[in-house]
């Protein structure tokens, strides 16, 4: 396959950044996208030209650490990661646009790498139970239905990687946040501080400059892994329930 | 900071303010089709003229209208606030999309639909409820009463083309707009479950159609059969 | 200098008790006077990080990663052991410890091991209390698989992503602490080397990954938490930024190398389809209960099949091999991965193999499916199977899988005593980093539990007996230490910077790979060692005379980064090469050719070789010196392991 190449390139934050065109030859089918990168790299370099700087990590599609707007869509046309998406999505002769994750709350670093570092900070909001290891009862002590845990599983799936906030036309960060607060709500041990916690998610969340939910979903079709916006749902009463009985003032 | 208006600052509690306010209005809009569907009637006006002089007389009404004003206004006030949010929360936007794959275009163009929504509201509330309260409009009489004829306004007024296909055009924007904001706003309050959100997305799908058609058919009536 | 392994005396199951009580204590006042430095945030580093915290201590944390929820412990799939004994099916503690020394093929410390499988059990409580989702019964209660290795079901999973789950339970009582002010996190920090004062650890100088800032950072220990060597076969299925770099430099700054041949290789990945390929990835271990693993019986047929000039379902039944079913008729498809592993390899050499390099084999679940439907085959792999077809673009429902051998972990590591410290005081390895637990292979669902085990419950008491000796006052950042090892960091980056050669970064890395595989893979023989080792030999001057590594210091760099681990990788690709030409002897994943049964299996020697090999770095390209530390066995019998 023969391809073209429309990239970002940004050589650090305060640069203003725009787009490239790289032809890239040689392309198998067969290889995952960032592979197809990887020989892009090999050849700039071997240029002497700067690579495109992008994050990747496991590329099995769980660390959540790669992200790419891949013409117009997070992670390309699949719902899956970019590391599992493979160029026999692609047609031979394309054009492909490749963009960073767009938002207020994730800053470009460099190229197509941004900081979500905001993602972190939600969680060390609330996004845990306060228990200190050793001390806790046994793990078969507090029976769960299985419902309950697998209800709480699909929430606790999300990998992190900002796919939800690069699609939301409002670039917030709500699919992220509940599915957290969701699946600690859910749990017998997360109840115990449901209320805190999400008071101080949505607090944090709203100071690191994401959007609203205007519940457009494109967060849902979007998640690699398949996050459903009932957790939003669910985090909108955790969060109205709570600051209506909270001691919190 | 007090916790109300902390909660009403953020962005959860201000889509709270833009869901009850717009659920609000949808029962404002079913109501005020229950009472417009008189136009139907073949009475020469008459129960649409005894209904609009209740309107504009019966207390309860009267605080229904201004909590229906409050919602306007509130509706209005909070979208803004939202979008200017909203559009901080993306400064640099994208070179390419693919939005038309992931949601439907009513569901990101609320602020769209519902400035032409505004817009024809003014218009409407010039044509019919600003005339009703302080312009001079004929009268007629059903027993001894005087009754204002808003009937024969309307009955004029929908007989000028452009009239009628604005308002034609106006409730297929409302029905978009509803199209998501029905279903929309029960999940800003949380209520998504398994067993009910179907009900409510398919309530709100025969809802986003069947009211603006309704009221698409009023001056369309009127026009065809005057 | 004499290894000593600490192991308390005394009977096996009172070891880890009455260590606990001999170990000195630091007072809750004091904690908050010391500082500890974490590299690594996978499990072992998060779970230590935040247990650490908890007591008191302040802690400074490192990753590499734009967020410590990145590590590569997230890409575990199967589960965590635990000897909880809920199935009611006889497991004890003490079987969970007997299984792990087995499965190691007896190349593991007891001690080490029997403390292990005896905090497995807390781990399980303090993940449920977390919030981890691990699945579970109608009921309400935990549910447990099988897994290889053991005849009870012990293994907690959480759907396909126990490691996932597991690590950010980890990170959230990471992310606890650093809300709590305890911790301090450093993402995008990678660790460039060890400071020692007075022959104590007491810092360590990072780079910033996005500023190129060198930084150092003083603390009473550190510890490192820094995984796997296993990319230095370039093919893995580690995560791309899976590195020894951390590792390697406490290595060369005192720390002794244990073990660094034991590999495991894992039988069912899926196989390369290309030069270009980064990565392998795992298709796990469960498939192999229900797939049967076979290749054509003749090598005309296998030709043919590269070829395209016959089709899978025109091979009849007696034309296939089902191999390992053949020669194992008792455990079948089910034997241990090592086992599995190479006799994949053995008839891929033989010329049998089914794609198109000819390096695979076929893993078929036409008779599962046949026996049991589709649907009950979909129920249980589905998630697997449509990852098969995502990566290869073939529906394994249709027609056989095809699956080779990658390797997945390693079992080797920088030596540690029962305290879990290296040979430099101060200075701890935990997790995948350390060499302790797993002998010469582990067992599948091992390596979540020692990471856990490591970082929820052993370091937080052990540490403490060494803090307590260590005097309170602030380790001073300004001593000349410091700047000295700072400025060693920045001449190696500049140097690199300045080769301004031909040849790419990764061409190297995949160079060094390729030797590694062929002659430290899965079949090693002295003579092939002895080729390899010239060849790395040859390797390393020309990466220090022709590597190309562009841009600034300045700046976000990948292939500045790059450069860093693969120079380290290719000096321990050296002394792998020695350990497995030392080892004179075939266990567990460590197979020597020339050691073997008589029906090809591994053959151990226990009496000359039932020792960990510690490698000491004596100076730039001189032969490091060996020390071994003797495995004494006193509750274990060492039998020859069978599988047929």
């Amino acid at each position: 396959m023969q391809l073209t190449l429309k990239i970002w390139r940004q050589k650090n934050a305060s640069d203003k950044g725009g787009f490239a065109t790289y032809p890239v030859n040689h392309v198998s089918k067969d290889m995952s996208f960032l592979e197809m990168l990887d020989v892009l790299n090999e050849e700039l370099t071997e240029k002497g030209e700067d690579p495109v700087h992008f994050d990747h990590d496991c590329r099995e599609g769980i660390c959540g650490t790669c992200s790419l707007y891949i013409n117009g869509k997070p992670h390309g046309p699949l719902q899956t990661t970019t590391c599992q998406l493979h160029m026999r999505s692609f047609n031979d002769g394309e054009t492909i646009t490749i963009e960073p994750w767009r938002a207020k709350a994730f800053p470009v670093l460099k190229d197509l790498v941004v900081d979500r570092g905001a993602l972190d900070r939600i969680i060390q909001a609330g996004g845990y139970v306060n228990v200190n290891t050793g001390g806790v009862p046994d793990a078969n002590e507090i029976p769960i239905p299985k419902t309950i845990a697998e209800l709480a599983m699909d929430a606790a799936q999300c990998i992190g990687c900002g796919a939800c906030v690069a699609a939301c036309k409002n670039a917030s960060a709500m699919l992220f946040t509940s599915a957290k607060v969701s699946q600690l709500a859910l749990l017998p041990q997360g109840r115990v501080e449901r209320k805190t916690r999400a008071e101080k998610m949505v607090a944090q969340m709203d100071s690191e400059g994401f959007g609203a939910c205007t519940n457009t979903g494109a967060c849902e079709a979007e998640c690699p892994k398949g996050i459903s916006i009932t957790n939003i749902a669910r985090m909108n009463r955790e969060y109205f329930s709570a600051v209506i009985s909270s001691d919190n003032l | 900071m007090s916790w109300v208006t902390k909660t009403l600052k953020s962005t959860l509690g201000r889509k709270l303010i833009m869901a009850l306010t717009g659920l609000f209005l949808i029962l404002f809009l079913t109501g005020h089709l229950a009472g417009n569907i008189q136009l139907f009637f073949n009475d020469g006006g008459q129960a649409f003229n005894i209904y609009a002089k209740f309107m504009t007389s019966n207390p309860i009404v009267k605080l229904l209208s201004y909590l229906t004003y409050i919602s306007v206004m509130g509706h209005v006030a909070y979208s803004i606030m939202l979008g200017q949010l909203n559009k901080a929360a993306r400064p640099i936007g994208y070179a390419q999309s693919g939005a038309s794959t992931n949601s439907t275009w009513a569901s990101r163009n609320m602020g769209i639909l519902g400035t032409v929504i505004l817009v024809f509201l003014a218009g409407h509330m010039y044509s019919f409820w600003y005339q009703m309260h302080w312009g001079g409009i004929p009268t007629v009489m059903y027993g001894t009463e005087e009754y204002k004829d808003l009937y024969t306004v309307v009955q004029l007024a929908f007989q000028q083309t452009w009239m009628v296909a604005l308002y034609v055009i106006a409730m297929g924007f409302l029905g978009f707009h509803l199209s998501h904001g029905f279903s929309s706003a029960f999940q800003s309050l949380g209520l998504n479950h398994v067993k009910y959100s179907p009900a409510i997305k398919a309530i709100g799908n025969l809802y986003c159609i069947v009211v603006p058609a309704l009221f698409a058919a009023m001056p369309l009536y009127i026009y065809f059969t005057s | 200098m004499i290894l000593d392994s600490k192991i308390p005396a005394g009977p096996l199951a009172e070891k880890w008790t009455k260590h606990k009580f001999n170990s000195k204590l630091v007072n809750p006042a004091n904690k908050r006077k010391y500082d500890i430095i974490v590299v690594g945030t996978g499990l072992a580093g998060a779970s230590a990080a935040a247990s650490l915290a908890e007591l008191g201590y302040n802690v400074k944390a490192f990753t590499f990663h734009d967020s410590p929820r990145r590590a590569h412990s997230i890409a575990a799939q199967g589960g965590i052991n635990a000897a909880k004994n809920y199935q009611n099916d006889g497991d004890s503690v003490f079987r969970l410890f007997y299984d792990t020394i087995k499965g190691g093929d007896y190349r593991a410390r007891e001690g080490n091991v029997y403390r292990l499988a005896e905090v497995s059990v807390k781990i399980i409580d303090q993940c449920v209390a977390q919030g981890v989702p691990f699945a579970r019964e109608y009921g309400g209660l935990l549910a447990n698989r099988s897994f290889g290795g053991a005849q009870v079901s012990r293994t907690f999973y959480a759907r396909g992503q126990t490691g996932q789950q597991l690590l950010l339970g980890a990170y959230s009582a990471l992310s606890r602490q650093v809300a709590n002010g305890k911790v301090k996190l450093y993402p995008r920090s990678e660790m460039m080397d060890v400071v020692m004062i007075d022959g104590h650890a007491r810092g360590i100088v990072t780079r910033n990954l996005i500023t190129g800032a060198v930084e150092t950072h003083a603390a009473h220990a550190v510890l490192l938490c820094t995984g796997g060597y296993g990319n230095v076969f370039f093919l893995s299925t580690n995560a791309m930024g899976c590195n020894v770099t951390a590792a390697w430099r406490a290595h060369k700054r005192g720390a002794y190398f244990a073990n660094p041949c034991f590999t495991q290789i894992h039988p069912t990945c899926i196989p390369v389809s290309g030069d270009h390929q980064s990565k392998l990835t795992l298709m796990s271990e469960s498939l192999r209960n229900d797939g049967r693993v076979w290749v054509p019986a003749s090598k005309e047929n296998s030709e043919k099949l590269r070829k395209g000039l016959i089709k899978v379902s025109d091979l009849k039944e007696e034309d296939r091999d089902y191999f390992l079913e053949r020669k194992y008729p008792s455990f079948g498809n089910l034997v241990p991965r090592d086992v599995a592993s190479r006799n994949a390899k053995e008839v891929c050499d033989d010329g049998r193999g089914v794609n198109e390099t000819g390096e695979a084999v076929f893993l078929d679940f036409r008779d599962a499916i046949k026996r049991d439907s589709k649907a009950v085959i979909e129920s249980k792999y589905g998630n697997l199977f449509d990852m098969y077809k995502q990566i290869t673009g073939e529906d394994p429902y249709e027609g056989p899988m095809m699956i080779y051998p990658a390797v997945h972990y390693t079992m080797g590591g920088l030596w540690v005593d029962y305290n879990l410290m290296t040979t430099i005081p101060g200075l701890y390895c935990l997790g995948e980093a350390n060499f302790s637990d797993h002998g010469a292979n582990r067992l599948g669902a091992s390596a979540l539990m020692q990471g856990l085990a490591d970082g929820y419950f052993v370091i937080p008491y052990t540490i403490g007996d060494y803090l307590a000796q260590t005097p309170p006052k602030k380790v001073d950042e300004n001593h000349p230490e410091f700047a000295k090892v700072a400025q060693e960091v920045k001449n190696r980056v500049s140097q690199l910077l300045n080769i301004n050669g031909k040849k790419t970064v990764d061409f190297f890395h995949k160079k060094l790979g390729k030797i590694m595989w062929n002659q430290c893979g899965m079949a090693r023989t002295a003579e092939g060692l002895k080729q390899a080792k010239a060849e790395i030999k040859a390797l390393k001057k020309d990466f220090w005379a022709d590597v190309k590594v562009l841009g600034t210091n300045e700046e976000l760099n990948l292939s500045l980064e790059k450069a860093h681990r693969v120079a380290d990788f290719i000096e321990l690709g050296e002394l792998m090469i020695d350990d497995a030409l030392n080892r004179n002897e075939s266990c567990g994943g460590h197979f020597r050719v020339e050691y073997q049964t008589p029906e090809g299996e591994a053959l151990r020697d226990d009496e000359n070789y039932a020792y960990v090999a510690a490698w000491k770095y004596v100076g730039e390209d001189q032969e490091e010196e060996l020390y071994k530390e003797p495995l004494e066995f006193e509750n274990v019998k060492l039998t020859q392991r069978s599988y047929k």
